[in-house]
């Protein structure tokens, strides 16, 4: 019951010159529960703004969002976020920022320690409970930020290009690590990239955005994501069918790109 | 002795550190990296040179070295510069350090003067004829009687013999003066009251006078008595007067003319009444100025020439040490006293200072029958009096017990918690510190406190809104560049001389810089770590507590060492406005007895208080915020 709805979306932000720009036009879309969608697309496509309104920090211009029964009117616990940086809290440790939400709903705290331990494990960081933030690398930070957000039990993870910023290597277990805990929790997950790779590996469904004003352009159901819950990723970059969707993407996206730049020009 | 033993100490670990590091350095030769951190770091051996270095200069410029390997040497240089000045004024009448024969000078400097007022005496428009006629006759005797001075044939027998008789006694200490019989021995009596001024006499230091004057070894004596008997040859010459019967006669015939005129004048004419005056005085300068005939002097001349030449001679090692033991400057003698005239003056010696000091730290000593740094017992009933305010008791329900009509008071709850509130009651005594250093700390501390207690929530509140921003940004901008001695007279006259007005200005000072960087620091917060927040549950409360206010804690810590080094700056200043405790207290009253050991004292005290200060707040920060620059 819990499907996310998005009707009619509309998002208009105005310049201080009194400008306006049209970020979301009439997006809708509806996600079941369980689904992992990865939305895909050039810069300034409105991706990010999508995603904010999702999480409730963006409230649309016009049109409605609910989730399950309740529409979406600013940020709840029900709906997780991951940031690109991982946006943790420096002056914590690795425990505390994973206990930060059930600590803020005064939670007991000898439980609170066992989902820590639990939620630690199951992203790789058992032991470093007690390690201060700002002594990890980038792909331990965001295996952090999953624990942190995932610890609160979220109907639907939101993730803002979580894997960006970090090496090819660790990218390649960080989306491991997010199949497995898709598979693992049921949960609903939107992830923004800006890579089709990515996108196609990771996507059951997958969006590709245009910009100005941004819109869905295309949607695409995709087998590759159930093929990696069990197989090996690198198999399947290497398929003929994931290799053609790549690059019909990729052609796609670089025609919007050339359209917007013949613009500006 | 001490100071010996140290001079010599910091002479060895100074050239013990050169060789050591030049050993390093030479080790250091593989490393072609220029600028490479590593070898920035310094080490022990630089310090000890550093230091060591530092000390050796403020022992050699106060003279402590001098004092410390020869304690007598200030008091006979003290016995050379009597001398030295005694001879001055005879040495002044020749060309020897001047240009010219004083009395070429004198008739040269007179005969323009007197030519100028001619000059200007014709020009006056004012001036009646006559009365310039006789104004310019007047000045040409004047200048007539210059040439009854200077003429050989009018130098009287009288003053030749003088003049003879004191090159003769010049001659004879000339060559008395370097023989070991000088000076002859006194009577056994006046030997004895030397003897007994000398044991009276104290040392050279802040412990006795500047510099003791008596001649306390036998070539200071030597000096010391010649001294004296050139200042009586030379008050002999200045008494004695080159004047013909002839001069005198005109001399008085002028003076007669100018009391005529004078008394033939009304009060109306108060030109005729200045000129008259200032003619008088053109004579009088000539009058008593000691012109005499060109070569009238040249034996004595020659005579305090020589003797010059023995005195310096004779100076030997005395000499030595002057130039040595007393950089930039020497000891002076003016009458019967000497003075130290050079940096041995304004910069204390490292003994006087340090004992001082030790003085000055005795809890019965102190400064101003305070002790600098020290504690004193005082009852816990004075300091719950202190933090409780009063009215804890007023609030009570009930009222205050009235008197019976047998005359007696029964106390009841109210009472009692009054006199708990006002400390009445007994109570066992706890050690409390006291004393100048902790008085100045507590005001710091106060008043930092104080800043950071009002200005770390209102700037965090100034920087998440935007009415609060806009509400106290004036208020605060417009106070914040004003210096804040700008302010001290008119706090202290608001709120007193006493602390209060003290610690007031200094959370004026510290209450500024905490807002600034905390409104910084608050407005600094990532917006991601917000969103983070947020999405998982906190409240606007919570990430108050939770986000924003850790994350601006590097922002924080920094505003506070920064205020507190401003408060420690404004304190001082500030005492020396006005107070009767605290270090700038002390240093003001130093200052205006001219006690240099004790302002030097202050001035060391404050930076190792500062240094104190800012090396607490460092290791806090380290402590608090060890993410800081590593996120």
């Amino acid at each position: 019951m819990s499907d996310l709805v998005s009707q009619d979306l509309n998002m208009i932000f105005t310049s201080p010159k009194g400008e306006h720009v049209h970020a979301l036009k009439d997006i809708t879309f509806t996600l079941k529960k369980g689904e992992l969608l990865t939305v895909l697309g050039p810069s300034g496509c409105g991706k990010t703004t999508l995603l904010n309104i999702a999480a409730g920090f963006l409230r649309p211009t016009s049109g409605k969002i609910t989730l399950g029964n309740n529409e979406i009117n600013g940020p709840g616990v029900e709906r997780g976020m991951v940031f690109q940086q991982g946006a943790l809290f420096e002056w914590l440790t690795v425990a505390e920022n994973v206990n930060f939400g059930l600590r803020m709903k005064r939670v007991d705290p000898v439980k609170t320690a066992e989902k820590v331990e639990e939620w630690l494990d199951i992203v790789g960081l058992k032991g470093f409970g007690n390690t201060p933030t700002y002594q990890l690398s980038g792909g331990m930070q965001q295996r952090v930020a999953l624990a942190r957000c995932l610890i609160n039990d979220p109907e639907l993870i939101l993730m803002d290009e979580p894997l960006g910023a970090l090496d090819a290597l660790t990218r390649e277990k960080m989306q491991s690590l997010v199949l497995k805990i898709w598979k693992e929790t049921g949960k609903t997950i939107i992830l923004i990239t800006h890579s089709v790779e990515e996108a196609l590996l990771l996507g059951e469904r997958v969006y590709v955005m245009a910009p100005r004003p941004g819109r869905i352009h295309t949607e695409y159901k995709l087998p590759f994501a159930s093929m990696g819950l069990d197989g090996d990723l690198r198999e399947i970059k290497n398929n003929k069918e994931f290799v053609t969707k790549r690059e019909e993407i990729l052609s796609m996206i670089w025609d919007m790109e050339e359209e917007i730049m013949g613009k500006e020009i | 002795m001490l100071t010996g033993i140290v001079t010599f100490l910091i002479i060895f670990a100074v050239i013990g550190s050169i060789l050591y590091g030049q050993k390093l350095i030479k080790t250091e030769k593989t490393d072609a990296v220029f600028g490479n951190p590593e070898r920035a770091k310094g080490g022990v051996h630089w310090v000890i040179l550093g230091s060591c270095f530092l000390l050796f200069l403020w022992l050699y410029y106060s003279w402590d070295i001098a004092k410390a390997f020869y304690p007598k040497s200030a008091n006979e240089l003290c016995q050379v510069a009597k001398v030295t000045e005694s001879l001055l004024s005879l040495k002044y009448l020749f060309p020897i350090e001047e240009r010219q024969h004083k009395s070429t000078a004198i008739i040269q400097r007179e005969n323009v003067n007197i030519n100028d007022k001619i000059l200007a005496i014709q020009n006056a428009h004012k001036l009646e004829t006559h009365d310039k006629e006789r104004f310019v006759r007047l000045l040409n005797s004047t200048q007539q009687i210059i040439p009854l001075l200077t003429d050989e044939k009018y130098l009287q027998l009288e003053t030749k013999n003088i003049i003879s008789d004191l090159t003769n006694r010049i001659k004879r200490l000339t060559e008395n003066f370097p023989k070991d019989t000088y000076p002859p021995a006194l009577s056994d009596e006046a030997e004895k009251k030397r003897i007994e001024a000398l044991q009276k006499q104290r040392g050279w230091g802040a412990t006795g006078m500047e510099v003791p004057p008596l001649p306390e070894t036998r070539v200071g004596l030597k000096f010391h008595t010649a001294a004296e008997e050139l200042n009586k040859i030379s008050d002999e010459f200045f008494s004695m007067r080159n004047h013909h019967p002839k001069y005198l006669r005109k001399v008085k015939a002028i003076i007669g003319e100018i009391k005529r005129y004078k008394s033939g004048l009304d009060d109306g004419q108060e030109l005729e009444m200045t000129y008259i005056k200032e003619i008088k005085k053109l004579g009088q300068r000539i009058h008593y100025a000691s012109i005499f005939p060109p070569s009238a002097l040249d034996a004595l001349e020659q005579s305090i020439r020589d003797f010059d030449k023995v005195q310096k001679q004779e100076q030997g090692a005395i000499r030595v040490r002057d130039i040595l033991f007393f950089p930039g400057g020497t000891i002076v003698s003016s009458g019967p006293t000497c003075a130290e005239d050079g940096p041995g003056r304004w910069l204390p010696k490292p003994s006087d200072t340090f004992r001082i000091f030790g003085d000055l730290l005795k809890p019965s000593v102190g400064f101003k029958m305070i002790p600098m740094l020290w504690y004193e017992m005082m009852g816990v009933n004075k300091i719950v009096d202190f933090f409780l305010p009063d009215w804890v008791a007023d609030i009570l329900p009930g009222r205050y017990p009235v008197h019976t009509s047998y005359g007696k008071v029964e106390p009841n709850f109210k009472s009692r918690v009054l006199d708990i509130v006002t400390g009445n009651f007994e109570a066992f005594k706890i050690p409390v510190p006291t004393g100048h250093i902790w008085d100045s700390f507590l005001r710091v501390f106060l008043g930092l406190a104080l800043g950071i207690i009002f200005g770390v929530p209102l700037g965090i509140f100034m920087g998440l809104n935007r009415f609060a921003k806009g509400f106290f940004d004036p208020l605060v901008e417009l106070y914040r560049p004003v210096p804040p001695l700008a302010w001290a007279p008119l706090i202290i006259t608001v709120f007193g001389i006493d602390n209060v007005g003290k610690v007031f200005l200094l959370f004026m000072v510290s209450f500024s810089i905490m807002i600034i960087s905390a409104r910084a620091g608050a407005t600094g917060t990532q917006l991601s770590k917000i969103h983070a927040a947020h999405s998982l549950g906190a409240s606007r409360w919570q990430i108050l507590r939770e986000v924003i206010f850790p994350n601006s804690l590097p922002e924080i810590l920094t505003g506070v060492r920064v205020a507190a080094g401003m408060c420690w700056g404004t304190l001082v200043a500030a005492e020396f406005l006005a107070g009767t405790t605290g270090i700038g207290f002390v240093e003001n009253v130093a200052r205006k007895y001219m006690q240099y050991e004790v302002i030097w004292i202050t001035i060391f005290v404050m930076g190792v208080l500062g240094l104190l200060f800012d090396i607490t707040i460092r290791k806090i920060i380290d402590r608090t915020i060890p993410w800081r620059g590593k996120g």
